[in-house]
């Protein structure tokens, strides 16, 4: 007979070894899927590392790519801190791309970069976090599920963008690209030479990160928001308004989504261009990216820079093997199923007795 | 046929075509959900369904292959939510997400070198004899694809095993009340089991019928957010298969939509891709409004694990 | 084996532990063919546990069960029901939302898979026949009264061929004629040759129903006689019998001025039905104000009408001199009341946040705990680490996660928690419920130690010996109306336990 016990203590030992193995597990999975078209595992597994972490221009790359995971993944933490299944990140990115965007090329083009960069993160957030009070305000005036609301949001959005530069910004230099105009040198921000990171947004990030942990652990808001995630009849009890909360919550996490949309035409892109091009799925990776660093903003930081190596790892082997975009969604997918499995193996004790007749 | 009738004939049977994989989705989804499992895996179900489809009848020469092949892939991708949801009680939405991800990334990598493909096979066109001569009503209906009958059948069966039947009332009541439903000696596990692969089967079924029937070939991300439709689609049926029907055939209406005004109007096609998406928004207010108040709501149970207290 | 019927049935030796506490001790019970016995006792003594015990619900650590002198092993309701068994419980396990032949539908094993409730609509209105009464069969269970429920409920297990009937406190949902419809159900039943096990704390009822009465107290079994030969008052003694305790050396009460006053309030439980109606009383500083009574009677809804968390339908609570005719959520939050709520682990603490985050649940937006939108976490450490040591929570630190906690520990947090900051107007619900003997008296002290610092105290209670012991004046709560209020000491224990029952008529109204 199997019997399951809830544990009655953790040992961080014993939490890190299950998620470490879960993450060795999703990636040997996945490459073996890889093995179907003829690969070798190995050496699929071996490219992926390689290529992210083994190189100092890979190592660029990842951290390129984790600046877009790190904002998502930090806004995403906090909803996801309240139980408020925000997956809207990659619809508040693209709003942040494109008020950016409007902003850079339109409203603000004459403005000193010193005003003007500000003024696009400023707006960025402000959208984004507008974009983030719709579910909130549905979910909990009308009970409607924020899941369906913030997919459907993400795909309105990503054909807004479509439209916007096949119709109406598309740009009279691009020769005919569905591309918008691109930014003056005073909307873009600068780089590390050398490499494509735009440091200021990384900056921001990082200063976010140790922001958020403060706000959900060091203030009355943060306290609010995880007594409604944890239990919201003590948060009845406690007398706590969950609209004001929500509201709140949601404001802040689809803003700081937005501001990885800023970075990345303020620093990569400098034009607004395909939702494709200017997201690889980072709204949807950030999931995990949250999820895996179990909602602490500061291990976001790690577990972003952990899958901005996979996505790059991931393009490589795509390159290389002439593997779909949509290749890196198996080991995300993966990657989700380990860690439900690990939090249960953490939560419970599983034994196994023999019936005794 | 004039013109006029000739577009309204092509609408509506357009709207039929395009209703029927959100039928199909919706109608497993409304099982899944009956017995207390939320499954927010369907886009990932159809679309390892639509590839695995696509593929198989490539290989064997023959859809009605692939169709069976797609089913068992979508309650493959299916048992893997039911295993984290219902044994490991792990959080239904997470797990949800992740069988979307990765059915996605799936059927994207399996699908690669199909794209550009087309396909030789198809279904026959299914003739109901004497009632296709009637005339607009005949060819409109009772000429059509066979997953298009096989998909009204369903939701007839499924509807009565539901309502009329005694497995529809222990359904119904895992997701209602597991705790009464186990004291009167069911088991709530395997009758959730069952109920999501049925989900997996049907979402399976209906990617087959995306990439068989709808478009007759396979383009990387062709399911389009209907897994998701699917689960608003869920709700706005009140978890009712016959009212199910009439959401897929509106949502279907609403995808031919884009073509027509397209055609007649000069607007954008990015912002009538728009419409569904809004529509579904529009759906989930109006389902919020008459779910208070005809007190039809959700399942009881819905997206919470059930555990047995050992005492 | 298959369901012949049941001519004797004999519990032997059924023990039961749950942690803590030991729920049955070895009691014998047994009911032969066409008896009704009743179970009497007060909430707590183990009626409940022993017919789920009965029914298959639990499983009994040591005992036996014979079936005409058969032995036989119930692991779970479906062998209880396969035995001829069945039992109506407290809280109906009935699917709300489902239809009364839906519901029957399911319970029945012989229903045909197609079409079942065709079948089951036939059975019914042959048994609405036989026994003459009627229920909607067609409604769904949410738009029945509680009473009709019930009776569905009935209907279920006696089509369900059970020949052993357990009834749970079954006239607690009822109105009084309902009751008495019920009465002769039942009687119907026993000429059929049916048995009944009734589970009451209502003296009234054991006399005007069963042909047997057995008593239970604090596990055992203290009483069993023949109905005829025995009385009210021998009964309601054997039920709260204790040894009178010497009352705690309590300092004399000191007049102090009325804190919290509640006139003419009629409150209506979550299915629509007024479970308090017309209560009046008054609670002043330096005064412990009791209500006794079983659980299910209206407290609940009493107490959540005070605390701000349920509206109430008629009448005035005035606190601190302020008058509320009208629910205000908002309102009653900021005012300074201690809430010890009744289900403590659900409402009263976040399980998943550590000890010093529930420190401050009720108090996070107060003084000194907050600087501008801050919680200042170093002043709350502080406090909670007061906490703990000051109420003896056992716990490794005040990091721990509460769910790792006892439910004394539990306790003893939320009551320091709540009356550390808040003194003035101390509620507290079943505080001691499910608490181990120290803490038990730990918790009973503290509240008189906050009396006599000049906290105005209500005490909700189904521990007899918890309001005697700690209360200065008590009321006995049934069916949603003190029909006494009284001081400890004024009424013998025998009439407490009649009052308790619901015998006698409401005369003190207010005190």
């Amino acid at each position: 007979m199997i019997t399951i016990e809830k544990r009655k203590k953790y040992s961080i030992k014993e939490n890190l070894l299950i998620i470490i193995i879960s993450i060795f597990l999703s990636l040997f999975i996945s490459s073996l899927i890889f093995s179907l078209k003829g690969i070798n595992p190995f050496f699929a597994l071996y490219k992926i590392i390689f290529s992210s972490f083994g190189s100092l221009y890979g190592i660029k790359e990842t951290v390129t790519k984790a600046i877009p995971l790190m904002l998502c993944g930090i806004g995403l933490s906090i909803a996801f801190k309240g139980k408020f299944w925000n997956i809207g990140a990659e619809g508040q990115l693209l709003t942040g791309a494109v008020l950016a965007t409007w902003v850079g090329l339109f409203i603000g083009k004459n403005l000193p970069s010193i005003i003007l960069i500000p003024l696009m993160f400023l707006i960025g957030f402000i959208g984004g976090g507008l974009i983030g009070l719709i579910p909130a305000f549905l979910k909990v005036r009308f009970n409607i599920n924020e899941v369906i609301i913030t997919l459907m949001l993400n795909y309105i959005i990503e054909q807004y963008v479509q439209y916007l530069v096949y119709g109406p910004w598309k740009g009279k230099t691009q020769y005919g690209f569905p591309y918008t105009d691109n930014l003056s040198q005073n909307a873009l921000l600068p780089i590390i030479k050398g490499s494509r990171i735009h440091y200021p947004t990384l900056i921001i990030a990082i200063l976010l990160s140790i922001l958020i942990f403060f706000l959900i652990f060091r203030t009355k808001l943060g306290y609010e928001i995880r007594v409604i995630g944890e239990n919201p009849l003590s948060a009845k009890y406690a007398g706590i308004d969950f609209m004001k909360v929500t509201l709140i919550m949601m404001f802040l996490s689809g803003g700081i989504a937005a501001l990885a949309g800023v970075g990345e035409i303020s620093g990569i892109h400098k034009h607004l261009t395909y939702p494709s091009q200017i997201s690889s799925g980072y709204g949807y990776t950030a999931i995990i990216v949250a999820w895996l660093a179990q909602l602490n903003p500061l291990i976001v930081i790690l577990t972003s820079l952990f899958f901005g190596g996979i996505l790059v790892g991931g393009d490589v082997i795509q390159t290389s093997f002439g593997f779909p975009f949509a290749t890196i969604n198996i080991f995300n997918g993966l990657m989700l199923v380990f860690i439900s499995i690990s939090y249960f193996l953490i939560q419970y004790k599983i034994t196994f007795k023999r019936i005794e007749k | 046929m004039n013109e006029t009738t000739f577009l309204i004939f092509s609408i509506i049977k357009r709207a039929l075509i395009s209703g029927t994989p959100l039928l199909l989705g919706t109608l497993g989804e409304i099982y899944t959900e009956r017995s207390g499992v939320l499954n927010l895996g369907i886009e990932g179900m159809m679309a390892i369904g639509a590839v695995s489809g696509f593929g198989l009848t490539l290989i064997t020469k023959n859809p009605w292959f692939g169709l069976v092949f797609a089913i068992i892939f979508g309650i493959l991708l299916s048992l893997i939510h039911a295993f984290v949801s219902i044994t490991l009680r792990g959080n239904q939405t997470i797990s949800g997400l992740s069988i979307s991800m990765l059915g996605l990334g799936i059927s994207g990598f399996w699908g690669k070198a199909y794209i550009g493909t087309p396909l030789k096979y198809k279904f026959q066109d299914f003739t109901i004899p004497i009632l296709n001569k009637i005339p607009f009503l005949g060819e409109l209906i009772f000429i059509g694809d066979p997953i298009f009958y096989i998909s009204l059948i369903l939701t007839f069966i499924l509807w009565f095993i539901l309502y009329k039947t005694k497995w529809g009332i222990i359904i119904r009541s895992c997701g209602e009340n597991p705790l009464a439903s186990d004291s009167m000696g069911i088991n709530v596990y395997i009758v959730r089991y069952i109920c999501v692969v049925i989900g997996g089967a049907l979402a399976g079924m209906a990617g087959a019928y995306l990439s068989l029937a709808y478009a007759s070939s396979w383009i990387e991300g062709m399911t389009g957010g209907r897994g998701w439709i699917v689960i608003a689609l869920t709700i706005f049926s009140l978890w009712n298969p016959v009212r199910a029907l009439l959401g897929a055939y509106l949502f279907g209406g609403i995808y031919i939509l884009q073509y027509i005004l397209q055609q007649y109007y000069k607007i954008s096609p990015n912002i009538l891709l728009m419409l569904p998406y809004i529509g579904t928004i529009l759906v989930l207010l109006l389902s919020a409004n008459e779910t208070l108040r005809k007190r039809i709501g959700a399942p009881k149970f819905l997206g919470e694990p059930y555990i047995k207290e050992e005492k | 084996m298959k369901n012949q019927g049941i001519e004797t049935l004999e519990m032997k030796g059924i023990y039961k532990e749950f942690p803590g506490i030991v729920a049955n001790n070895f009691i014998d019970f047994n009911i032969k063919k066409g008896e009704i016995i009743s179970l009497l006792g007060e909430n707590g003594a183990g009626k409940t546990t022993l017919m789920n015990i009965l029914y298959g619900l639990y499983r009994m650590d040591k005992g036996e069960i014979y079936i005409n002198n058969e032995k036989v092993n119930i692991k779970s309701p479906k062998d209880a029901i396969n035995y001829g068994i069945g039992m109506v419980h407290q809280h109906f396990m009935l699917i709300d939302n489902h239809s009364v032949l839906e519901n029957i539908s399911l319970y029945l094993k012989e229903t045909p898979i197609f079409f079942p409730e065709k079948v089951v609509e036939d059975k019914i209105l042959k048994f609405f026949d036989k026994y003459g009464f009627n229920v909607n069969y067609k409604a769904k269970i949410y738009e029945l009264s509680l009473g009709e429920q019930q009776r569905v409920e009935i209907i279920k297990i006696l089509l369900g061929g059970a020949s052993l009937i357990i009834l749970d406190e079954p006239t607690s949902v009822l109105t009084p004629k309902e009751a008495k419809d019920l009465f002769g159900l039942l009687r119907n039943l026993i000429k059929e040759g049916k048995s009944i096990i009734f589970i009451t704390h209502k003296l009234k009822e054991v006399f005007e129903i069963s042909s047997k009465v057995v008593v239970l107290r604090k596990g055992k079994k203290v009483y069993e006689e023949d109905i005829k030969n025995t009385n009210e008052n021998v009964l309601a003694r054997y039920m709260v019998e204790r040894e009178i305790k010497p009352l705690i050396e309590k300092k004399e009460i000191k007049n102090g001025e009325i804190i919290l006053s509640v006139k003419d309030l009629f409150v209506k439980n979550d299915k629509g039905r007024n479970v308090v109606k017309g209560v009046n009383f008054l609670v002043k500083k330096y005064e412990i104000f009791g209500i006794a009574g079983v659980s299910g009677n209206g407290q609940k809804e009493l107490i959540e009408a005070i605390t701000g968390l349920r509206k109430w339908e008629k009448g005035e609570i005035v606190i601190f001199g302020k008058n509320y005719h009208k629910f205000n959520s908002k309102l009653f939050r900021k005012l300074n009341i201690s809430h010890i709520p009744e289900e403590r682990t659900k409402f009263g603490v976040v399980s998943n946040l550590p000890i010093y985050d529930n420190s401050v649940l009720r108090t996070y937006d107060n003084h000194p705990f907050y600087k501008g939108l801050l919680l200042r976490y170093n002043t709350i450490k502080d406090f909670s680490k007061k906490i703990v040591n000051d109420y003896n929570v056992m716990t490794p630190s005040i990091n721990t996660k509460v769910k790792l906690l006892s439910g004394g520990n539990i306790q003893k947090f939320i009551l320091g928690r709540e009356i550390s900051t808040k003194k003035d107007l101390i509620i507290a619900a079943h505080p001691t419920y499910g608490l181990d003997i120290s803490a038990t008296r730990y918790i009973r002290d503290l509240l008189i130690k906050m009396r006599d610092e000049g906290s105005a105290i209500l005490l909700v209670s189904e521990d007899l010996d918890e309001i005697l012991e700690v209360s200065d004046r008590f009321a006995i709560m049934y069916d949603g109306e003190f029909i006494s209020i009284t001081k400890p000491g004024e009424l013998s224990i025998e009439e407490i336990g009649l009052l308790l029952g619901g015998m006698k008529n409401k005369e003190e109204k207010i005190s």
